[in-house]
C-alpha cells in the first residue's frame, strides 16, 4: 500500500523543464504575493485577555482588566477579550471583528460563548463582537447601549482606559445576569464546521481495513514465506501504533490564555466617536 | 482438499485487497463532493435564516416609524411591499443550482435592502423618532442583522467556491463525471455587498 502511494505520487509530480519551470515558479510567487494581502488580514497574536496593539492602556489598567476577565471566565466560562488595534487594514470593523474572533477562536467550542471588545483609536471605531452562543444574552441592542452610554462618552474625553473599563464592567454585568437569561440561552446554535468528522471516519475506516488485511495475511496457512512476512507486518504495525499513542498527548493552553474554539457569526454592535 | 484451501486463501486475500482499495478510494477524496455540498447547503440555510430574521424585524420597525413620521407614506409602503415580495417568493428546493431562481431571490432581497436604507435615511429627519428607545433598539438589531447577513453570505460564497472547485479540479472532477453526475455547480452572489448597501443620503 505504501508502495502504491509512492508510485501515485511519482506519477502525479510533473516533469521538470528547466527554463520555463523557474519562470512559472516566479509567476506563481508573484501572483501569491499579489493575492495574499487581499485575503489575509494581519492580526496581532493572542498574547492574553487584553491585547493592546494600539498601546492606549497603562500596565495597571491592563492588569486590572485581565483579572476581571479571568474572574468572568472562572464564573461563567464566557471568554471576553479586549483588543485595541492600530488600524482597520482597509476593511470594516465588523468584518475585522468576525475574522479576529474566528482566528483566535474565543469562547468554548461547544458553547461559542466568546465576546470581543475591539477599539481602533486611529479610526475612532469601537465594536462589541458577540459569539453565536451569547447573541441571546448580549443582544445587538444591549451591545449598542453599552457602546453609546458607557464607552463613547469617555472616549470622546480621551479617557480610553476609563471607557474600556466601564464597557467591560457593563458586559460582565450582562453576561453574569439573572438565572432566567441563563436558561434561555441553553439552546445554542450548532457549530458550523462539519467536514472534520467525515475525514476522521474515513481515516479510521482505512486503518481498520489495513489491520484486517495484515491479520488475514498473517493468519494465512499457506507457506512459511508468507507467514513470516505476515508476522513482521504485525510487528511493524504494533511498533508504529505505540509510537503514535505516545505522540497523541493533548496539549492545551498550559499556563497562558488561549481561545477555546468558539465561532462568531456577526452578532454585536459598533459605534464611532 | 489442497485446492479448496488455496481457493479459500485466495478469497481471504481478495477481500482485504478490495477493502483496502475502497479505503484508498476514500483517501482520494471520493467523499469530498458530498461533504462540501452539505457544507455549502448548511451555509445557504444560514443565509436564508438571516434574511428571515431581517424580514421579521421589519413590521415592528415600520410601526414605530409610522408613529412619528406617518407622512413618509411612500417610503413606508415601499418597505412593506418589498418585504412582502421577498417573503412571499416561492423558493424552489433546487435554488442553489438554479441560476434564474437564485437571481430572482437575490434581486428581491436587494430591493428590500434598498427600501430599508431609504427608510432609515428619512428617519434621520425626525429627532423625536431618533431618540425613541424602541427605535434605537430596532435600529441596532437591524444593523446587527445586516451584518450577520453579510457574514452568512461570505461564508456561503467561500463554501460554494470550495465545492465548485472540487467539481472542476483533479481528482474531484473524476468523481463528478462518474459517481456524482447529478451534482451541478452552485450559484453564488453576484451583486457585491457594497452595491447592496443602502444608498447614503445627505441632508
Amino acid at each position: 500500500m505504501r508502495g502504491d502511494a509512492r508510485d501515485a505520487q511519482a506519477a502525479e509530480s510533473p516533469p521538470h523543464p528547466t527554463a520555463s519551470g523557474t519562470r512559472i515558479g516566479l509567476l506563481a510567487l508573484l501572483s501569491l504575493l499579489l493575492v495574499l494581502p487581499a485575503l489575509a488580514l494581519d492580526f496581532p497574536p493572542l498574547t492574553g485577555r487584553v491585547v493592546d496593539q494600539a498601546e492606549i492602556l497603562d500596565p495597571a489598567a491592563r492588569a486590572a482588566l485581565t483579572r476581571k476577565l479571568a474572574d468572568l471566565e472562572a464564573k461563567t466560562t464566557d471568554q471576553l477579550v479586549v483588543v485595541t488595534l492600530k488600524s482597520l487594514q482597509g476593511t470594516s470593523i465588523e468584518q475585522l471583528g468576525v475574522e479576529l474572533g474566528r482566528r483566535w477562536q474565543i469562547g468554548r467550542k461547544d458553547k461559542n460563548n466568546g465576546v470581543l471588545l475591539i477599539v481602533v483609536p486611529s479610526e475612532r471605531k469601537v465594536r462589541i463582537e458577540v459569539g453565536y452562543g451569547l447573541e441571546g444574552t448580549l443582544t445587538d441592542a444591549i451591545a449598542r447601549l453599552i457602546i453609546e452610554n458607557a464607552i463613547i462618552p469617555r472616549f470622546r474625553a480621551n479617557d480610553f482606559p476609563g471607557g474600556i473599563t466601564r464597557g467591560v464592567d457593563d458586559i460582565i454585568q450582562v453576561l453574569s445576569g439573572d438565572a432566567a437569561e441563563w436558561k434561555q440561552r441553553a439552546a445554542h446554535r450548532p457549530d458550523p464546521t462539519p467536514p472534520w468528522g467525515s475525514m476522521l471516519i474515513v481515516l479510521l475506516a482505512m486503518g481498520a481495513f489495513f489491520v484486517v488485511f495484515i491479520m488475514i495475511v498473517g493468519a494465512m496457512p499457506n507457506t512459511s514465506r508468507t507467514r513470516r512476512r505476515g508476522r513482521s507486518g504485525i510487528g511493524w504495525l504494533a511498533g508504529s501504533g505505540s509510537s503514535w499513542s505516545s505522540g497523541s498527548g493533548y496539549s492545551g493552553g498550559g499556563g497562558g490564555f488561549s481561545g477555546g474554539g468558539g465561532s462568531f457569526g456577526g452578532g454585536g454592535a459598533s459605534g464611532s466617536w | 482438499m489442497s485446492t479448496a484451501t488455496l481457493g479459500l486463501a485466495r478469497i481471504a486475500v481478495l477481500i482485504p485487497v478490495l477493502a483496502a482499495g475502497l479505503g484508498l478510494l476514500a483517501g482520494c477524496g471520493v467523499n469530498n463532493i458530498p461533504s462540501y455540498e452539505e457544507s455549502a447547503k448548511a451555509r445557504w440555510s444560514q443565509v436564508l435564516n438571516e434574511y428571515q430574521r431581517r424580514a421579521d424585524l421589519i413590521p415592528n420597525l415600520v410601526e414605530t416609524v409610522k408613529g412619528y413620521a406617518a407622512q413618509e407614506r411612500q417610503v413606508l409602503e415601499a418597505v412593506t411591499n418589498a418585504r412582502a415580495r421577498a417573503t412571499q417568493m416561492q423558493i424552489p428546493p433546487d435554488i442553489v443550482t438554479n441560476p434564474e431562481a437564485f437571481k430572482r431571490f437575490q434581486e428581491a432581497q436587494a430591493q428590500l435592502s434598498g427600501a430599508l436604507g431609504r427608510l432609515l435615511a428619512v428617519s434621520e429627519r425626525y429627532p423625536d423618532l431618533k431618540s425613541n428607545q424602541n427605535f434605537l433598539a430596532l435600529q441596532s438589531q437591524l444593523e446587527g442583522t445586516e451584518n450577520r447577513i453579510a457574514v452568512a453570505r461570505r461564508d456561503y460564497i467561500e463554501a460554494v467556491r470550495q465545492y465548485n472547485t472540487e467539481l472542476r479540479t483533479f481528482p474531484g472532477a473524476i468523481w463528478a463525471s462518474t459517481l456524482y453526475r447529478g451534482n451541478k455547480p452552485m450559484e453564488t452572489f453576484t451583486v457585491a455587498e457594497e452595491v447592496q448597501r443602502p444608498p447614503q443620503v445627505k441632508f
